[in-house]
């Protein structure tokens, strides 16, 4: 047991820098990944899906800052400095951008509770659930008929 | 709920769906700036950076503002011409570039290698441009008089200096029309 401890020790002491060292190391940022993320400035779409001159100087551009060893929040943000906002595929979480968030989720919430409304309203008015009014009994002439038919066959 | 007002609801909401699309389209439709109509100004960084301007600043000047960008292929070609015309004609007008869509290192290395010296301005979301002035692309040229009104606009690049003087010609005091 006490070795087990001890080569368990061993091991946590030689992982330990290495682990903490990939945490420390800032990610460096790849083309593909930042390409989805942001803007053709003149085609209106993904830089990804554009080859337009306008789009090759700003793949240009991504890559130097990548060179530089630069993160893609950092090249983002220098994307935006350049462009301005727009550039940005998705909108920022801050400001007025939030509501492009929080808009889906609201119609979705109210969705939801219209359909449960919906649900329990349709519910209520099932024939025999005690919603609704009661369906009209046969006339007359219709039960004579029904006793009649009964008699007839027996039942 | 009554069936005479769900009948009205979904009616509005039909009508108010068509009137959009109608309406999009009647936009789409629609040309940029009409000749004689106020050219939009817009407050926007000086290229190279450190000020900003507008078109508003050469009001009582003739102005051919010039929207270009230094991917653009034909805006590389029209250059020289326009060059040659500023240095020209700078005592009788106004030539004003507006960049666009562009990067702020492409664009102040365009400015060295054809040796511009004309006034900048940086549109570098392109708002101004698509927005304000309406174009469709680049380059994109507008003659507009001491008033601020537009003279003339001329889609694409000018072929040589005789096209851009013709253009400019109510500036230039030729008596020639503009295109």
């Amino acid at each position: 047991m006490r070795r087990l401890a001890l080569l368990l020790a061993v091991f946590a002491s030689l992982a330990a820098p290495s682990l903490a060292g990939a945490q420390d190391a800032p990610v460096r940022a790849s083309l593909p990944e930042v390409e989805d993320e942001v803007m053709c400035p003149v085609c209106g779409t993904l830089l990804g899906l554009s080859h337009s001159p306008a789009a090759e100087r700003e793949r240009v551009f991504i890559r130097r800052l990548i060179a530089q060893g630069k993160d893609k929040e950092q090249i983002k943000d220098a994307l935006v400095a350049e462009y301005g906002g727009q550039v940005l595929a998705l909108p920022e979480n801050r400001g007025i951008d939030v509501w492009a968030y929080a808009v889906p989720v609201i119609g979705f919430g109210l969705g939801l509770a219209g359909v449960a409304w919906a649900v329990i309203a349709w519910r209520r008015r099932r024939p025999g659930d005690g919603g609704g009014p009661p369906a009209p009994g046969p006339s007359g002439e219709e039960s004579d008929r029904l006793e009649r038919d009964m008699a007839r066959f027996d039942l | 709920m009554d069936v005479n007002l769900r009948t009205a609801i979904v009616v509005v909401a039909v009508a108010a769906l068509l009137g959009f699309l109608v309406w999009g389209l009647v936009k789409k439709g629609e040309s940029g700036l009409a000749v004689g109509e106020p050219v939009p100004a817009m407050a926007l960084p000086t290229l190279p950076e450190g000020g900003e301007g507008s078109l508003e600043d050469h009001r009582g000047e003739w102005v051919l503002m010039n929207v270009w960008a230094s991917w653009c292929v034909p805006c590389r070609e029209e250059s020289p011409a326009l060059d040659r015309f500023e240095k020209r004609n700078r005592d009788r007008i106004t030539v004003l570039g507006i960049d666009t869509k562009d990067l702020s290192g492409d664009a102040l290395e365009f400015l060295r290698e054809f040796e511009v010296e004309y006034p900048q301005l940086r549109d570098a979301s392109g708002d101004y441009a698509d927005a304000e002035l309406e174009t469709t692309g680049v380059p994109e040229s507008f003659l507009i008089d001491p008033d601020g009104n537009l003279v003339a606009h001329y889609p694409g690049p000018f072929k040589d200096e005789a096209a851009i003087e013709r253009f400019a010609a109510p500036a230039l005091g030729d008596g020639d029309e503009a295109s």
